[in-house]
């Protein structure tokens, strides 16, 4: 069985963010990246599913941190780690065919993406790339079995609620968490992996752009707006205080 | 305008909150007929609807599958040619409003806020970056809109009336998703949906260890323990605690948040608490945004100084 996952590379929210000249989008300039945690979730669940003779192969777009998702998959256990080039791919749409080409090429038989990024205004690709393929898709999961070309799988819904299904194979699921906490993979591993492994390249072409909408503004909402701002421990216990709480 | 349709949710049985935060949104928009797209059964409850000027009953099962759902979204959209199809931003509606996207080569707006008609062109305007960003996107109809629990009046949302009935055959599909149950959430200890005072912990409280600081502040409050989704992901805390889209929704008299950082679906589950105060150490937070109280301050020497203050 041939697992692929895809890793996204996504602004670290921890990090203050800022609006760029145009107004358009982020200023991007001392961004700190990292990978989108609900894709290190999927990398685990894959490696938590693959058996000895099953191949997790870890899939990037070319760029920035692609190198360092990959080689960190890698380090993880992945089998395989494939970056994307050929063209520079944005929006859901491209994205969508853009992999569609490289999982067609693989058949893969497990699609693994995260639930959704931070940074995307246009869809979730796992559901959205699913349909252009022709494939069934489940996201909002949190737990995965597989059973021949069966998958059954955990959605959850609000309030703790969960539904079950059973999803025939190849398929692409949307993790929201692995069943265990990802896995850390040491510096020195990922080192060794840079020096002992290659990232293999796939071509894309032809890809098309366009999400069908234009950014038109980007702003913060207007931080603390509502809140009234406290600075001193005796006025905390004093309201709580006025609230009849102590 | 040719109008919007309203994809109608519900889940065991009843409409969900964001299906009338919709209808108050569709209402607001002023583009024309209002059309309420409802699965299976729920037809039968069309008379809560009454912002919609129809509803379009998909003969299908009342328990969701992504194929039959989609399916029958497609053929709504088809047979009334919308310029706007709202769906819930929620985990039934990611694997609806994609393949519907995604079948009929509609433009997608996700994460919706608020949703502008200008006549020719609409502005969505889409909570990014977990709550720090608001996009606006300029984009002409038809387009699928993605519509954020919590964001619009569900109690406005949800009128009566008696709005004219059609149905429509959930076209047959493939097969590939079999839905086989539901499963109730396992009642944990406390029941935080009752919880008069919760003090709700974040990935900011760093280990699962230093959790005992929140927890000796809330006997002194005579609170109960909440909190955020990576901290029950991480297996430091009973699912059973968890606020949000996909833990509960709270409403207790007083939520203190100590190291949370206020994304859209944590908000979603506590911003009608009565009063909120945020503890956080990063002054952009956007947990400020709804609370009514907040302390930009290292959430640790806070709580030892408040403990102190208080005993
Ligand atoms: C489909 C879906 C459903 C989801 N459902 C839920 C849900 O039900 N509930 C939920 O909570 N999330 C949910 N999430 C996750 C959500 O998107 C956020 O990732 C999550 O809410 C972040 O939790 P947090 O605020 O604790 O952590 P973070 O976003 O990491 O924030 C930590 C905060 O702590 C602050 N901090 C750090 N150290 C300190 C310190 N010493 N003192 C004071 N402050 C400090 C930081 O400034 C930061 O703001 C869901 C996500 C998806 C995709
Ligand atoms: N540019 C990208 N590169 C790799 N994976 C992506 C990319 N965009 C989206 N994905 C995958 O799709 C998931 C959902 O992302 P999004 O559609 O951006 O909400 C992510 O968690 C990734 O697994």
């Amino acid at each position: 069985m041939k697992i692929a996952v895809l890793l996204k590379w996504v602004p670290d929210l921890v990090e203050e963010l800022e609006v760029d000249d145009d107004g358009t989008g982020l200023d991007t300039e001392d961004l700190k990246f990292k990978l989108n945690e609900f894709d290190d979730h999927a990398l685990e669940e894959a490696l938590l599913l693959a058996g000895d003779d099953d191949e997790v192969i870890a899939l990037a777009m070319g760029g920035e941190g692609s190198e360092k998702m990959l080689f960190t998959a890698l380090a993880k256990g992945a089998t395989r780690a494939i970056r994307l080039t050929g063209s520079s791919t944005e929006g859901t749409t491209g994205l969508a065919t853009a992999f569609s080409q490289v999982l067609e090429a693989e058949s893969c038989d497990l699609i693994l993406t995260g639930v959704q990024s931070v940074d995307d205004r246009d869809g979730q690709l796992g559901p959205f790339m699913a349909s252009k393929m022709g494939l069934p898709c489940i996201s909002v999961v949190s737990e995965v079995s597989l059973s021949g070309q069966t998958a059954s799988v955990m959605k959850e819904y609000a309030g703790g609620m969960m539904a079950e299904f059973e999803v025939d194979l190849p398929a692409v699921l949307g993790i929201q968490a692995a069943r265990e906490t990802p896995r850390y993979a040491p510096v020195s591993k990922i080192r060794q992996m840079q020096q002992t492994s290659t990232l293999e390249e796939f071509s894309i072409t032809d890809t098309g752009t366009g999400s069908g909408s234009t950014v038109s503004g980007f702003s913060q909402p207007e931080g603390g707006s509502g809140a009234k701002m406290i600075s001193d421990i005796e006025e905390l216990a004093e309201l709580l205080n006025g609230l009849g709480v102590v | 305008m040719a109008g919007t349709l309203v994809v109608c949710e519900h889940l065991a049985g009843k409409f969900s909150d964001i299906t009338f935060e919709m209808l108050d949104l569709a209402n607001s928009l002023g583009t024309g007929e209002i059309n309420a797209l409802t699965f299976g059964s729920m037809a039968e409850n069309a008379g809560e609807l009454g912002i919609a000027n129809k509803v379009i009953s998909a003969s299908c099962s009342n328990d969701f599958n992504p194929e039959t759902y989609s399916a029958a979204t497609v053929a709504a959209i088809e047979s009334t040619s919308p310029d706007l199809i709202l769906i819930a931003s929620t985990s039934m509606g990611y694997d609806l409003a994609n393949p519907v996207a995604a079948s009929l080569d509609l433009p997608l707006v996700a994460y919706c806020t608020g949703i502008q008609n200008n006549g020719e062109d609409f502005v969505c305007t889409s909570s990014l970056y977990g709550g720090k960003m608001n996009v606006s996107s300029k984009v002409s109809g038809p387009v699928v809109a993605m519509v954020l629990s919590g964001t619009h009046d569900a109690d406005s949302g949800r009128r009566e009336g008696a709005p004219s009935m059609s149905e429509i055959a959930a076209p047959a599909t493939d097969g590939k998703i079999r839905f086989k149950r539901l499963i109730e959430p396992e009642p944990g200890d406390v029941d935080i949906t009752q919880s008069e005072i919760l003090i709700a912990v974040g990935r900011g409280i760093g280990s699962k260890d230093d959790i005992e600081v929140a927890e000796e502040l809330a006997e002194l409050l005579n609170a109960d323990i909440a909190c955020s989704r990576p901290l029950v992901d991480a297996g430091w805390m009973e699912k059973s605690r968890q606020v949000g889209k996909s833990g509960f929704k709270v409403k207790p008299k007083l939520y203190i948040t100590l190291g949370i950082s206020g994304a859209p679906e944590h908000i979603e589950g506590m911003k009608d608490s009565a009063t909120i105060i945020a503890i956080n150490s990063d002054e952009n937070a956007p947990i400020f945004d709804v609370a009514h109280y907040g302390v930009v301050e290292d959430l640790f020497e806070v709580c030892e100084e408040l403990i102190e203050e208080l005993e």
